[in-house]
């Protein structure tokens, strides 16, 4: 956690460093120690790479992380050389070659973020100081994170962040060594928003419940000014606290407020009851103003959509990724996955795998696990073959484009993974955003941190 | 005005849920003198008595349909629940459909058995231990119970619907005389509030009048009389350790369509079953279901718009702001009993 | 020495002795061998141990002494992280302000939580104090986030203006530009040993608190405290008024929340609001209960038993399992694998709650009782140790 330029300071510590040494037989600085042999945090050792595996584990997303601990294991037998392959096959750089990273035979160490910013940061601190973990990923929650991200830059490693949604992993929180290939509020309202239109008209009035905290408020606006640009007014925004169980009396007052669509700025859980609760009011069933009452989930996932049963029928929301998309790198992730575990993998997975192979073949064609080297051949890179068509990874913010996926909570499902249908593809260009817009603004990535 | 009776209605049903939990809380407190933090376990054990019994329903059998493919494009298996099979379809699917209540069935002897096992296996031995011991243990226990859950039913929530004739709300607006659509209330819910009402009548009903009711309430007054007289009154306070757990697993089964369970379900309720037993009053249950439905309806009022915009963040602290004021106002709470877990 | 008797000198020593001793304590195993798993050897979690040992120090005071159990003294070590991470927003990284600031705030906040709590006791008490704590909690996830950034948690960004620190200090937490991040890792025949300034920075701070508990619990105050316990009306019929006594007590175990709030930012400057959550004001609790309440020691035993399984338990993952149990024949080394991978990995949480049970029924003073009665195997005769605070005495059932 040094910084690399010398100080006066940082002279006189590595000579009391150096001079406690004749004390001991091998004493190393940490950073002096590391210098000597690559110049960077963590560098492997004995022909092995160590990854460092952070996701929930306990609490409300813990299926979530063990999907996304499903995928990680998945990708290193495919970066080692296992299995089929899966979408190393279908990616548009060739420079992995099923070798290792490398030639580093690839091992992962695991921990559990239990969805807390201090035990996800305790946990990647363990991964980073006891297991010598060269690059941490995972996670669930924007947070979390933030907060991890904060953490590896300090510390000098990559953060290749997991399921984060919030406009400030990438806006105002970005930092030089955290990547994001996770879609973000800003796209998500931005991709629905045309549906949403088409389907509903431009004479619209919503109502907002959204969850107290800063992702649910990155959502809010987002979606709130995309759907005010198209001539929707807003009734009433109202924030729920984060522990709510019950939205009852959240949602009694929505049908007298004069408004006809409701959005929901909720996930996981907090998405799960507020839906359901909305459903059991007969909201669907009402109208108002002449017109059908509609409900709006602007982040989707499928194990989430899961756990409200029937309730997501006919909804709409958006989605990074879903497991029914038809192009090759899909098809091809879902089969190995599926033959591997006997059902279809949920957007968590999919994100995290496809970070663990961008992080590997940056490695790869960079020739270093060097985090400066490595963030230098993630910025700006474009790709193909992973599952959302033509991506890059913006050197501006460290922030993936793509195309952004709007759904739809299937009416007649045919099995118990096809609860969402894909309804439009909605291409990158109307997704995209300055570097500097101001909901991502107020923020800067700084300098890339090797450890040493 | 409509606004203000529907949040009383929304008071109403949640406070319906705090009173049952804390209702068995405060039986168990005023009868064992025990602080049991699994109690919220007990609760989500009985909401997961409901997903058990759908998913034993919904035991299928599985036949190849190699006309239909599934996502990996290999035959799909197509599942017909066995019930179907036995009863026909509609029939099936009828019963299918009304698992949940017919889990409230299901769940009083397995609840009651879950309860006798815990005292006899588990909390009989810290009667006389310290409270502190009694948190660690029961603390411990419901770790322990929610972790089980986790392992056989995951950390998603399930979704276990109410029957299909409870769909939809009920409109007071248009019995009242008002405007349609002003005043709508979900029939489920209303069922759990008179669920609710007729579970803490009966329990009273049984406390008052009732022979077993009576020596109970002699035993909470005063253990050691009631002990000198030649009644086994330990054997007694097991059965109602029995009779709290399955109060608060029922509580779970009816609670089970309005939110989906999860195996954290029972840590969510712990610490506000905690702060209404408190706030009614240690050792009275009248207490403890008062404050469960000022509390209930406390929290619906401070969640409305009119007022959040007043105080901004009310409606996140209502609860514990309520509860220290009543207990500055009122030494022992509500309706508490001098001398109770006082020191 | 430092006015302490003979005995409590070798106590105090025995301490510091373990302490200092705690990078080759918890890094038992070799590197590279299979037990390597089990080595908690690293700066992160000696720090926390320490840290969270100072905290369930702190909450003995008050607990272990008064028997008034506060639900929510998370509350304070939350006030103590984020007024630490905001000295070193606006002042200097240099530590000692944060921590300064950190046990002030930490001290005044417990001050009127205490005034208002005291008031009532048992039960009552409990509920008053989580209910604020909660309250904290909460207002800090959502109303407050100006002041605490919400759900991220509180950082140091580098836009912030250290107004002492000039252009050239260091970017982290310093110790007058000792980086409290740097280590020693010290390689010996296939061990490597990691001494941090951070970890010994706490280290040193956990012993000046553990020997200012010392003075408390042989002080008159300490022997004051006792009384409120055992019995405070037949105090108050002699005249004294408890409530001072235990105010004093609750705002010196907040003050050493808050330092320990301090020291979690000083490790990690960044302060969660999670940190301040029931479940965190539980655990010191719990922490303390286990290790034994009332004892010296007890509470920091613990919270590094819990802190340990929380780290090094998640970890043990299936694929860590498979490598241990690989002698083994496959169908036997699958069901093997099946049953631990249910307890260790991201089944950690089942084996605390064994443990917490297994502890409180079988070990009714805790670990420290565990470890007298291993200790008593070996003497001849088991000779009752003199020291009273190791006996917590059992109070009457009140409820009866």
């Amino acid at each position: 956690m040094t910084k690399s330029n010398l100080t006066r300071r940082g002279l006189i510590k590595t000579g009391a460093a150096a001079s406690a040494g004749l004390a001991m037989p091998t004493l190393f600085t940490g950073n002096v120690w590391a210098a000597a042999h690559s110049g960077y945090r963590n560098a492997p050792t004995n022909g092995t790479v160590t990854l460092g595996f952070n996701v929930p584990q306990s609490g409300p997303y813990a299926d979530e992380g063990a999907d996304e601990l499903r995928a990680y294991e998945l990708a290193v037998e495919h970066l080692n050389g296992g299995g089929d392959g899966g979408m190393m096959n279908t990616f548009s750089s060739s420079a992995l070659t099923g070798a290792g990273i490398l030639g580093n035979k690839v091992q992962f160490v695991t921990g559990d973020t239990q969805t807390k910013s201090d035990a996800a940061r305790a946990s990647a601190k363990s991964m980073i100081e006891k297991d010598g973990a060269v690059m941490i990923t995972g996670g669930s929650s924007s947070g979390v994170a933030i907060a991890v991200q904060g953490m590896c830059q300090e510390a000098g490693v990559i953060f290749m962040a997991g399921l984060t949604h919030s406009n400030d992993t990438t806006g105002k929180d970005k930092k030089a060594n955290g990547f994001r290939h996770f879609f973000n509020a800003y796209m998500s309202a931005a991709a629905l928003a045309p549906v949403l239109k088409k389907l509903y008209g431009t004479d619209r009035t919503a109502y907002h419940l959204t969850a107290d905290y800063s992702w649910g408020w990155t959502q809010e606006e987002s979606i709130a000014a995309a759907t005010e640009a198209m001539g929707w007014k807003t009734a009433e925004k109202v924030r729920t606290p984060l522990a709510t169980t019950d939205f009852s009396s959240y949602i009694a007052p929505v049908l007298n407020s004069g408004a006809d669509v409701l959005v929901l700025n909720h996930y996981g859980g907090n998405m799960v009851n507020s839906l359901t609760n909305a459903v059991q009011f007969g909201l669907r069933d009402k109208q108002v103003n002449g017109k059908n009452f509609e409900i709006v989930v602007p982040l989707y996932s499928r194990l989430m959509a899961k756990g409200a049963g029937a309730n997501v029928k006919g909804i709409f929301g958006s989605t990074n990724w879903h497991w029914s998309l038809t192009d090759a790198g899909s098809k091809a992730f879902v089969k190995s996955f599926g033959t591997k575990y006997g059902f279809p993998p949920s957007q968590a997975a999919h994100t995290v795998y496809c970070q663990t192979l961008l992080y590997a073949d940056a490695c790869q064609r960079a020739g270093t696990h060097n985090p400066c080297a490595v963030a230098e051949a993630l910025e700006g890179f474009k790709f193909d073959g992973l599952g959302n068509g033509p991506t890059e990874y913006r050197a501006e913010d460290h922030q993936c484009f793509k195309d952004v996926l709007v759904v739809k909570g299937k009416e007649n499902p045919e099995n118990e993974f096809d609860l969402l249908e894909i309804v439009e593809v909605t291409p990158r260009a109307q997704v995209e955003y300055a570097p500097d817009h101001p909901m991502f603004a107020g923020g800067e990535l700084g300098k890339c941190n090797p450890g040493a | 005005m409509d606004q203000i009776f529907l949040q009383v209605l929304n008071g109403l049903d949640k406070g319906s849920a705090y009173a049952l939990i804390a209702l068995g809380l405060t039986l168990i407190f005023g009868t064992l003198g025990v602080v049991n933090f699994a109690h919220g376990a007990l609760f989500m054990i009985g909401a997961f008595c409901a997903v058990t019994l759908q998913k034993i329903l919904t035991l299928s059998k599985i036949t190849i349909d190699p006309t239909k493919t599934d996502f990996l494009g290999n035959p799909a298996k197509i599942k017909t629940p066995y019930v179907e099979g036995w009863f026909g379809p509609d029939m099936g699917a009828m019963i299918i459909d009304w698992s949940v209540p017919m889990a409230v069935l299901f769940s009083i002897p397995v609840m009651i058995l879950v309860g006798f096992i815990m005292e006899r296996g588990l909390i009989k031995h810290f009667y006389h231990r310290p409270h502190a011991d009694q948190i660690l243990v029961t603390f411990g226990l419901a770790i322990v119970l929610q972790e089980v859950v986790k392992q056989f039913y995951g950390a998603n929530p399930i979704p276990t619907p109410a029957p299909a004739a409870f769909k939809g709300s009920f409109d007071f607006g248009v019995m009242l005389g008002i405007d349609a659509n002003k005043v709508i209330y979900p029939y489920w819910r209303m069922v759990y509030f008179l669920f609710s009402a007729v579970v803490i009548s009966a329990v009273f009903a049984f406390l008052r009048f009732t022979t077993f009711g009576m020596v109970v309430r002699a035993g909470m007054a005063d253990r050691e009389t009631v002990g000198l007289l030649g009644i086994n009154i330990d054997k007694r306070f097991t059965i109602m350790f029995g009779i709290a757990a399955a109060v608060a697993g029922m509580a779970g089964v009816m609670y089970a369509p309005i939110n989906s369970p999860n195996y954290h379900m029972g840590m969510d309720f712990l610490v506000l079953s905690f702060v209404v037993v408190v706030v009614g009053g240690m050792g009275s249950l009248p207490g403890a279901v008062l404050a469960g439905f000022l509390l209930g309806i406390l929290e619906s009022f401070s969640s409305m718009n009119e007022v959040k915009s007043l105080i901004p963040g009310i409606d996140q602290i209502i609860i514990y702001l309520v509860a220290i004021i009543i207990l500055l106002a009122r030494p022992r709470g509500l309706m508490g009993k001098r001398g109770v877990m006082e020191d | 020495m430092l006015g302490l008797n003979k005995k409590d000198t070798m106590f105090l020593l025995i301490v510091i002795a373990l302490t200092m001793a705690t990078p080759f304590l918890m890094q038992p195993f070799s590197e590279g061998s299979a037990l390597a798993q089990f080595n908690g050897g690293y700066p992160d979690l000696m720090a926390k141990v320490a840290i969270f040992g100072i905290f369930a120090i702190g909450f003995n005071i008050l607990f272990g002494l008064t028997g008034y159990l506060s639900f929510g003294h998370a509350a304070f070590l939350g006030v103590g992280s984020y007024s630490a991470v905001w000295m070193f927003k606006i002042l200097s990284l240099n530590v000692f302000p944060a921590i300064i600031l950190a046990v002030i705030m930490a001290g005044l906040f417990s001050l009127v939580i205490g005034y208002i709590s005291l008031r009532r006791s048992g039960i009552y008490f409990s509920i008053l104090t989580l209910a604020m704590a909660e309250m904290s909690f909460r207002l800090a996830y959502s109303v407050f986030t100006p002041l605490t950034n919400g759900e991220t948690g509180l950082q140091v960004r580098p836009s912030d203006v250290q107004l002492l620190d000039g252009p050239n200090a260091p970017e982290y937490p310093n110790i007058f530009g000792l980086l409290i991040s740097d280590s020693y890792k010290w390689e010996v025949a296939g061990h490597v040993f990691t001494f941090n300034v951070g970890f010994y920075f706490c280290a040193v701070i956990a012993i000046i608190a553990f020997y200012i508990s010392l003075r408390i619990f042989r002080s008159p105050f300490g022997m004051m405290l006792r009384a409120v316990k055992s019995n405070q009306n037949r105090m108050s019929y002699t005249g004294l008024n408890p409530r001072p006594y235990t105010l004093a007590a609750f705002v010196i175990s907040g003050m050493y929340a808050g330092l320990a709030g301090g020291l979690l930012a000083v490790m990690d400057p960044l302060a969660g609001a999670e940190r301040m959550q029931w479940t965190a004001s539980g655990e010191v609790v719990i922490m303390t209960i286990l290790g034994g309440a009332g004892t010296l020691l007890g509470p920091v035993l613990g919270a590094g038993a819990i802190k340990y399984l929380e780290n090094i338990f998640s970890k043990i993952n299936e694929t860590v399992l498979h490598d241990w149990f690989a002698f083994l024949p496959d169908s036997i080394e699958d069901v093997v694998v099946f049953i631990l991978s249910r307890f260790t990995g991201h089944g950690w949480a089942l084996t605390l709650g064994l443990m917490f049970m297994l502890v409180v029924t079988f070990l009714p003073g805790g670990l420290v009782e565990g470890g007298k009665r291993f200790f008593g195997m070996f003497k001849r005769k088991p000779k009752e140790p003199d020291d009273a605070e190791h006996h917590p005495e059992t109070p009457p059932h009140v409820a009866e």
